[in-house]
C-alpha cells in the first residue's frame, strides 16, 4: 500500500460524495465498532473542502476545511499536501486551527458594549451599534477637526481619533480600513507592521529599491550557508526552516546567531551566543573581514553597486557623528550626505575603487574600526566564534555559492532596527548574494497579512503602493509629484519610480473613481496631511493618548495593552479615551482595559463597542505572505452567529457615517461625501473580490494600449482589469488601488491570486503558477543581478533567469530590459533605486549613510565603546513622566529581551483562548543562565518578579544551560529573556500580566519600531 | 487494498520540537487540551496523558566533552510486535491491525489497566472519568485510505517519516551511518522490532524515559507464554480426560456409589 501526501481534495474528488459504510465492504463488522472508527475519516470524504491560509506567522501555509454539509460547520482542519511551502505540514499553531473557529466556546457572537462607568459587557446589535459608532465618530471628527497647521498650512485633518490595526486582516479589508481612516482625515493610522518590520522596509528599500523579503521561503533550499540572526526561525518561522532543513540535507551550513540557544540552535551546525542589541557591531567586523580579506564579488559589487560613486567633498564621519548633526533637534542635515555629479547630472564614477571619497573607501574606513578585538569586547562573542561565522559566511562570495540571511524581530526591534538591517544588505551586495537563488535578504515577517498590510499602508506615513503620505508643506498635486518623482539623467538607469504619478493618480480614482477629476487634483487636497518631520506612530499615538489628546480609538485585530511597549504607559492612555472600537474574534486585555488589575471600572467613562469579527477562514480574501506570495483563501462557512468579516464592517460604519454628513453636514465632508465605497454585494454583504478587482486597477474608460516596441495596440474597455501597471496613466483614466497589486487579475478577470499551479520548471521552487506574487508575479526580486552583464547565470546550477538572444527566459525579470552590457537598451539591475544600482551609502537613513554601532537606549554600559555618542543620535526621546530610563544601573543589572514561542504568537490574544496550544505553554516563563539562578538562589519553577525602572511582572523562573553570561568591556553581563505572549484577562486566575510592563517607549530613529528587544531589569525571588 | 507491514520514523536529528505533531495528534483525535502549569520546561502536559497521546520531551545535556545540546523527543507508542499490552488485554480491545500497529477499540476496553502494568515503555494512560485507557494507535483508519497520521503529515521537516517496514530500517541505518559519534537505531531489536523506530544521536540511555533494553516483562512471559498455555493445556487438558473418562467409564451412576458392579463382566 502506498502512503503518499494524497491530499484531501483528491481524495474527495477521487471517492465522489455519497459513500455509506456497506459501500465499502463493511457489512459482516458491528457498525457501531466502525461508526467509532471510521467516523471522521468517513466524514471528511463526503465533506465540503476548502482551502485556506494560515492566520499566523507568514509563512502562508495551506490549510484544507473539512466542512460537514448538512450543519454548515467545520470538523477538521488539517494541512493542504499540495501547497508547496509546507506541502501539509503545520506547526503546533497551525495544527491547532481547529480552535479559531465556532467549536471554541469563547469566540466572540454578539455586538458586545460597555457603557461609561460599566463593570459587565452587554449585549446588543449591529441595528443598536452602528448609527452609534456613527453618531461618536461624526461628533468626535468635528470637534476636533484641524483645518490648517501652526503655520498655517492646509492640512485637514482629525488629530483626535487613533486607527490601530491590523495585519491579521485580508488585503482587501486592510484597503478599506486605509481608505476609511484617509478619508475621516486620520493620521495617527498605523498597526502591527510599525513594531514588526517597519525598519525592514526602510533599510531594503534604501539599499535595493524595495522594502521587502527579496527571496522566498522555498529557496532557502537553494542557500549553501543559511545565516540565522535576529530570528529565532525554528520556533517563530516554523516552515521556513522546513526549507533550512532541505538546505542541510543538501549539504548547507546552518549558524544560528542569538542570544539564547534555542530550538533553531539545537537544529543549527553552530550556535553563536551574543549580547542583544550588539548585532552592528558583529556585522561590521563581518564587513571588515569581507574587505581585508578581499572575499568580496569584485565584478558584482563593480557593476551592480555603486560602490564606485563618488561622496561629496563635506561627508564626513567622526566620532560616532555624520557630517550635519544638530545635537539640538538630535536630527542630521543631509545635504553633505551626496554624490558628485559629472555635466550630465550623472553620479560621477571611479571603477578602480582607488578615490579616497568613492563609496568603497568610505566604507572599508568605516569598518577598519570594527576589530576583531572591538567586536568581541562589545558583543560578548569570543573572536574564535566570530571568525569561524566570517569565514564560513564569506565562502558565498563566489559566483557558484549562495549565502542566504534570515532575519526578523532581532534585527527589527532595536532603536538601530533599520540599520542592523543595512549592515546585512551590505554584507550581501559585497557577496553579490543578491537577486540570486538560495541568497538574498529574507525578511520574515510576523504576522500573516503584514507584509499585505504595509502594502495596502496601514500606516501614518505612505498610501497604497508605497506611496508616500502628503505632508503640509505640499500643498498642490504638482508639487506633491515633482517631490516624489525621481529623475535620473543616466540612460542606463530603468528609474521606475518615474512613473510615480501614474500610480498616484490611479490611486485617487480608487478612493474617489468620478469625483477625482483633473480640475480637483484629483481629490489630492481631500486627503489629510501631515506635518513636516513630525511623526504620528504608535508610540506617538500612546503618547498623544495618555495626554489625554486622543478622544475615540479603534483597535481592530490588535491587543495594544499587551504589545505596544510600556504597557502601564499604554493603559493610563486608554482609560482617557472617550470611545474605543474593537473588532476582533475573541476578546483580550485591550477591550476590557477598564476592568484591568488596579482599574476601578466606575471611574472609567470610555464608552467600548467589541464587535463580533469572522475569522480568516470564514471568509473569502487575500492574504500576503513575506514571499510577497498574495494567495487567495476560501470561505469555508459563515461566521458564528453575528460575526461578519472586518471588511464588511469597516464598509458599514463608513457608510452610516456617510449618511450622517449626508444629511447633517459637517466639517470638511469633501472626502466623505465623494468616496467611492460601493463594495457590498445583493445582501449587503461584503464582496471580496469587489475591493480585490479595485485594488487591481480598472479601465475607467475605453483605452486603447500602444507598445511601441513590441508594434502592438491592445484594446481594453471600460470596467476591464488592468492586467499589469505598465498600463496604468497618469490622465484619470485607470484606477488602481495598489499598483503593486495590479496583474493580480488578468484582463478578463480572472483571479490569478487562486491558482494553484504546481510547474517548476527550474527546479529551484519558484512555482510561477502557484498563486500569484508582486511584483507581477516575480519571484525573487532584483533576479537580473543572479547573471553578468551579458545576461549568462553567475551559477548555471542555479539558472532562474537567462537572457538568451532577445529575451529573458525563466523568472519574470526585474525589468524586461536587456542586460546592462548592450548600452543602448540595456538597464542596471535594481530599477526602483533612481540611480539603478545596490546601495551601500544610504542617505536617505535618518541615523546615518553607513550602520554604526550605538547602544540601545537603556543597556549595561556607560560608555560606547565605538564612540563618544552612546546611544544612536537621531532616536526621538519621548519625555512623559512614565518614559524612565536606566542605564548602567546596578539597580537593574540585566539585559533582558522579549520574543513568542513557537506555541503562542504575538500577544497571544488569539493563542491563549485555545487550550491545545494554552496547554503546551500555559504561563509567562524567564528564562535565566544556570550560573545567576545559583546566585540569587532561584530554583527552577520558582515564581519570580521581574522589573525595570517602567514596571514589574511575575513569571516562572526557568533556570537553564542555554544562557551563559557574556564578558563586556572586561565585565560580567547577564542575558535573560521572556516571551510577550501572555495577559491578565485569560487563562483566569493567571497572576502574570504583559512583559511590556517592562520596555521602553522608544524606537528606532527612522520607523519607530519599538526596542524589545533590548533593556535591563532586575529578576528577584517573589 | 494490500496491506504491509508499516513502521513510522522518527528522526530526533531533524525534530525542532515545534509541537505540530503533539497538536495535530489532539486536532485529529479530538483529544481536549487541559490545564498545565509552568513546572520549567518547554515540556507541557509534563507527562503522555489520556488526552496526550504524543509528548515531546525536551532534555539539557552536557556529553562528556562537554558539548551542550538540546535533545528533543517525540515520546508515544512503540506499537511493538512483541506487545505487551496486547498480551494482557482481556478484552481484545487491543489488538495488531493489518499494519502491524497496535490498534485500541475503546469501545471493548473495560479499563482493567493491566496493559499500563505491563508496557516497557509505559505508554497506555488512564481516564478515570470515561474508565478507559488511551494511547496512540498510529491513526489507523488513515492508513486505511492511504493518508499519512497526524504526525507524521504535520511534521514540518520531516523528521516523522513512514514506510514499508524494512525501508525504513534500511533509512534510519543510513542516517545513523550519515550522523556518526554515538547515533543509533532504536527500536528495530528488541520486543520482536517495533513499528515506530528512533534515529538518536546519542545512547538509549541519555534519554529521559527511554527504556536500555525493553522487554516484555517476565511475570507475564510467564504468565501469558508459559503458565497460560500450559494452563489451557492443563484445561484442555481437564476437559479431554473428563470427555474420554465420560466415553470409557460413562456417566457416574448411582450403583457405583455402592460399588457393586452390575452387568457385563471385564
Amino acid at each position: 500500500m502506498e502512503i503518499t501526501r494524497r491530499g484531501f481534495l483528491t481524495l474527495t474528488g477521487a471517492v465522489g460524495s455519497g459513500i455509506t459504510l456497506s459501500s465499502l465492504g463493511i457489512n459482516l463488522i458491528p457498525t457501531k465498532a466502525y461508526a467509532e472508527e471510521l467516523n471522521k475519516m468517513n466524514r471528511i470524504k463526503i465533506a465540503k473542502q476548502t482551502t485556506t491560509i494560515c492566520c499566523y506567522c507568514s509563512c502562508g501555509c495551506g490549510l484544507i476545511c473539512s466542512v460537514d454539509k448538512q450543519t454548515g460547520k467545520i470538523f477538521n482542519i488539517e494541512g493542504d499536501a499540495e501547497h508547496p511551502i509546507n506541502e501539509g505540514a503545520l506547526c503546533a499553531k497551525g495544527s491547532g486551527f481547529f480552535q479559531m473557529t465556532e467549536a471554541n466556546e469563547h469566540r466572540l457572537r454578539k455586538v458586545l458594549y460597555r457603557a461609561p462607568g460599566g463593570t459587565k459587557w452587554e449585549e446588543k446589535d449591529w441595528e443598536w451599534a452602528l448609527p452609534r459608532m456613527a453618531r461618536l465618530i461624526k461628533d468626535t471628527r468635528d470637534k476636533n477637526f484641524i483645518k490648517t497647521n501652526a503655520k498655517g498650512e492646509v492640512v485637514n485633518r482629525c488629530e483626535a481619533i487613533g486607527h490601530y490595526g491590523s495585519s491579521n486582516v485580508d488585503n482587501e479589508e486592510c484597503w478599506l480600513i486605509t481608505v476609511m481612516s484617509r478619508t475621516l482625515g486620520l493620521v495617527y493610522i498605523d498597526h502591527q507592521a510599525r513594531v514588526c518590520h517597519s525598519p525592514s522596509v526602510g533599510a531594503l528599500a534604501e539599499s535595493f529599491g524595495r522594502g521587502s523579503m527579496t527571496n522566498h521561503y522555498v529557496d532557502m533550499k537553494n542557500a549553501d550557508v543559511i545565516l540565522i540572526m535576529g530570528s529565532n526561525m525554528a520556533e517563530n518561522h516554523p516552515m521556513g526552516f522546513r526549507w533550512v532543513t532541505k538546505a542541510k540535507e543538501r549539504g548547507a551550513k546552518v549558524i544560528h546567531v542569538d542570544p539564547r540557544y534555542t530550538r533553531t540552535s539545537a537544529c543549527s551546525d553552530y550556535h553563536v551566543p551574543l549580547r542583544s542589541g550588539t548585532d552592528i557591531a558583529f556585522l561590521g567586523g563581518m564587513i571588515n573581514y569581507i574587505i581585508e580579506n578581499k572575499k568580496y564579488f569584485n565584478e558584482w559589487v563593480l557593476n551592480y553597486t555603486h560602490a564606485s560613486f563618488i561622496a561629496g567633498k563635506d561627508y564626513y564621519f567622526k566620532d560616532g557623528l555624520f557630517s550635519g548633526y544638530d545635537a539640538q533637534k538630535r536630527k542630521y542635515n543631509k545635504d553633505t550626505w551626496v554624490f558628485d555629479k559629472d555635466g550630465r547630472g550623472i553620479p560621477q564614477r571611479d571603477m578602480t575603487l582607488q578615490h579616497p571619497r568613492c563609496v568603497f573607501r568610505l566604507m572599508k574606513e568605516h569598518y577598519s574600526r570594527y576589530t576583531l578585538d572591538k567586536v568581541s569586547s562589545i558583543t560578548g562573542v569570543s573572536k574564535e566564534n566570530l571568525l569561524k561565522v566570517y569565514e564560513i559566511y564569506s565562502s558565498t562570495g563566489v559566483p557558484d555559492k549562495a549565502g542566504t540571511e534570515c532575519y526578523a524581530l532581532g534585527w527589527t526591534q532595536h532603536t538601530v532596527g533599520v540599520e542592523n538591517i543595512r549592515a546585512m544588505t551590505i554584507v550581501q551586495m559585497l557577496l553579490g548574494n543578491v537577486g540570486i537563488a538560495g541568497g538574498g535578504i529574507n525578511a520574515m515577517r510576523g504576522e500573516p497579512n503584514v507584509q499585505g498590510s504595509t502594502d495596502q499602508a496601514i500606516l501614518y506615513h505612505i498610501l497604497p503602493g508605497y506611496m508616500k503620505q502628503p505632508s503640509a508643506s505640499l500643498d498642490t498635486l504638482e508639487k506633491y509629484l515633482t517631490k516624489y518623482t525621481p529623475v535620473s539623467k543616466d540612460p542606463q538607469s530603468a528609474n521606475y519610480y518615474q512613473n510615480y504619478p501614474k500610480f498616484f493618480i490611479s490611486l485617487l480614482k480608487s478612493f474617489f473613481d468620478d469625483k477625482a477629476t483633473k480640475e480637483n487634483e484629483f481629490g489630492y487636497n481631500w486627503l489629510p496631511k501631515i506635518d513636516d518631520g513630525k511623526h504620528y506612530s504608535t508610540m506617538h499615538m500612546f503618547d498623544k493618548m495618555y495626554e489625554g489628546k486622543i478622544k475615540g480609538f479603534f483597535c481592530i485585530g490588535a491587543d495594544n495593552a499587551v504589545s505596544s511597549p510600556n504597557t502601564g504607559k499604554v493603559r493610563k492612555g486608554l482609560e482617557k479615551l472617550d470611545w474605543l472600537i474593537g473588532e476582533n474574534i475573541f476578546d483580550n486585555e485591550t477591550y476590557q482595559f477598564w476592568r484591568a488589575p488596579g482599574v476601578d471600572p466606575k471611574k472609567i467613562k470610555t464608552e467600548v463597542f467589541l464587535l463580533p469579527a469572522s475569522a480568516s477562514m470564514e471568509k473569502e480574501g487575500s492574504i500576503s505572505n513575506s514571499g510577497r506570495m498574495v494567495q487567495w483563501k476560501q470561505k469555508a462557512c459563515d461566521g458564528p452567529d453575528q460575526c461578519i468579516p472586518v471588511g464588511e464592517i469597516t464598509i458599514k460604519i463608513m457608510r452610516a457615517v456617510k449618511e450622517l454628513y449626508a444629511k447633517e453636514g459637517g466639517v470638511h465632508a469633501e472626502p466623505i461625501l465623494n468616496i467611492y465605497w460601493d463594495y457590498l454585494d445583493r445582501n449587503d454583504c461584503y464582496d471580496a473580490l469587489k475591493v480585490a478587482k479595485q485594488m487591481n486597477g480598472r479601465f475607467l474608460k475605453d483605452t486603447v494600449i500602444e507598445d511601441k516596441s513590441k508594434g502592438t495596440k491592445t484594446e481594453f474597455k471600460k470596467g476591464q482589469c488592468v492586467p499589469g501597471f505598465g498600463n496604468l496613466q497618469a490622465d484619470g483614466s485607470t484606477c488602481s488601488g495598489n499598483w503593486v497589486h495590479c496583474g493580480s487579475f488578468t484582463a478578463d478577470g480572472f483571479n490569478n491570486m487562486a491558482k494553484r499551479g504546481k510547474d517548476d520548471p527550474t527546479g529551484l521552487g519558484l512555482y510561477p503558477n502557484w498563486s500569484w506574487v508582486w511584483p507581477v508575479n516575480r519571484r525573487i526580486l532584483y533576479n537580473r543581478a543572479s547573471c553578468d552583464v551579458n545576461g549568462k547565470p553567475w551559477d548555471p546550477k542555479r539558472n532562474i533567469l537567462e537572457w538568451k538572444g532577445d529575451k529573458w527566459v525563466g523568472d519574470v525579470p526585474d525589468g524586461p530590459w536587456p542586460p546592462m552590457a548592450d548600452k543602448e537598451k540595456g538597464k542596471y539591475p535594481f530599477i526602483m533605486q533612481r540611480d539603478g544600482l545596490g546601495a551601500f551609502f544610504g542617505p536617505g537613513m535618518a541615523d546615518g549613510p553607513f550602520p554604526e554601532h550605538y547602544e540601545p537606549l537603556e543597556g549595561p554600559l556607560a560608555k560606547n565603546p565605538m564612540s563618544g555618542q552612546l546611544i544612536n543620535p537621531a532616536i526621538e526621546i519621548f519625555s512623559s513622566d512614565l518614559d524612565k530610563v536606566a542605564r548602567a544601573s546596578e539597580e537593574f543589572p540585566y539585559v533582558c529581551t522579549t520574543y513568542s514561542c513557537t506555541e503562542h504568537w504575538c500577544s497571544g490574544a488569539l493563542t491563549r483562548w485555545q487550550s491545545w496550544l494554552l496547554e503546551a505553554q500555559p504561563e509567562q516563563y524567564i528564562e535565566i543562565a544556570d550560573v545567576l539562578a545559583k546566585e540569587k538562589g532561584i530554583k527552577n519553577g520558582q515564581r519570580v518578579k521581574v522589573s525595570s525602572v517602567r514596571g514589574t511582572v511575575t513569571a516562572v523562573a526557568m533556570v537553564t544551560q542555554r544562557l551563559k553570561p557574556f564578558t563586556i568591556e572586561g565585565k560580567t553581563v547577564h542575558q535573560v529573556g521572556m516571551p510577550f505572549n501572555y495577559g491578565w484577562l485569560f487563562p483566569k486566575n493567571t497572576k502574570d500580566d504583559s512583559a511590556n510592563f517592562l520596555t521602553p517607549t522608544v524606537g528606532d530613529a527612522n520607523t519607530f519600531c519599538p526596542e524589545y528587544k533590548a533593556f535591563m531589569v532586575n529578576v528577584t525571588k517573589l | 487494498m494490500k496491506y504491509m507491514e508499516l513502521a513510522k520514523l522518527i528522526d530526533t536529528t531533524k525534530c525542532t520540537a515545534c509541537r505540530g505533531c503533539q497538536i495535530a495528534c489532539k486536532q485529529w483525535n479530538e483529544m481536549p487540551g487541559l490545564k498545565t502549569k509552568q513546572l520549567g520546561s518547554y515540556q507541557n502536559p509534563p507527562d503522555l496523558q489520556w488526552n496526550t497521546w504524543t509528548l515531546i520531551r525536551f532534555q539539557e545535556y552536557v556529553n562528556k566533552q562537554g558539548k551542550f545540546s538540546w535533545l528533543f523527543r517525540k515520546d508515544g507508542c512503540m506499537h511493538c510486535t512483541d506487545a505487551a499490552c496486547m498480551k494482557v488485554c482481556p478484552s481484545g480491545a487491543l489488538h495488531h491491525t493489518e499494519f502491524g500497529t497496535v490498534g485500541i477499540k475503546s469501545h471493548l476496553c473495560i479499563g482493567c489497566k493491566e496493559c499500563m502494568a505491563a508496557c516497557p515503555f509505559d505508554i497506555p494512560r488512564y481516564n478515570d472519568k470515561t474508565d478507559k485507557v488511551y494511547k496512540c494507535d498510529l491513526c489507523v483508519t488513515r492508513l486505511r485510505e492511504g493518508q499519512q497520521p497526524a504526525c507524521v503529515k504535520s511534521c514540518i521537516t520531516g523528521a516523522i517519516t513512514i514506510g514499508g517496514k524494512e525501508t525504513m530500517i534500511k533509512k534510519a541505518y543510513a542516517r545513523a551511518k550519515e550522523l556518526g559519534g554515538d547515533a543509533n537505531v532504536y527500536g528495530d531489536k528488541f520486543v520482536g522490532g517495533t513499528h515506530v523506530l528512533y534515529v538518536l544521536n546519542e545512547k538509549p540511555e541519555v534519554y529521559d524515559e527511554l527504556p536500555k533494553y525493553p522487554t516484555v516483562p517476565f511475570s507475564i512471559v510467564l504468565w501469558k507464554d508459559v503458565l497460560k498455555p500450559f494452563s489451557l493445556l492443563a484445561a484442555g487438558g481437564v476437559l479431554a480426560g473428563s470427555f474420554l473418562h465420560y466415553i470409557i467409564h460413562g456417566p457416574k451412576t448411582p450403583d457405583e456409589d455402592t460399588a457393586t458392579k452390575k452387568g457385563g463382566g471385564e
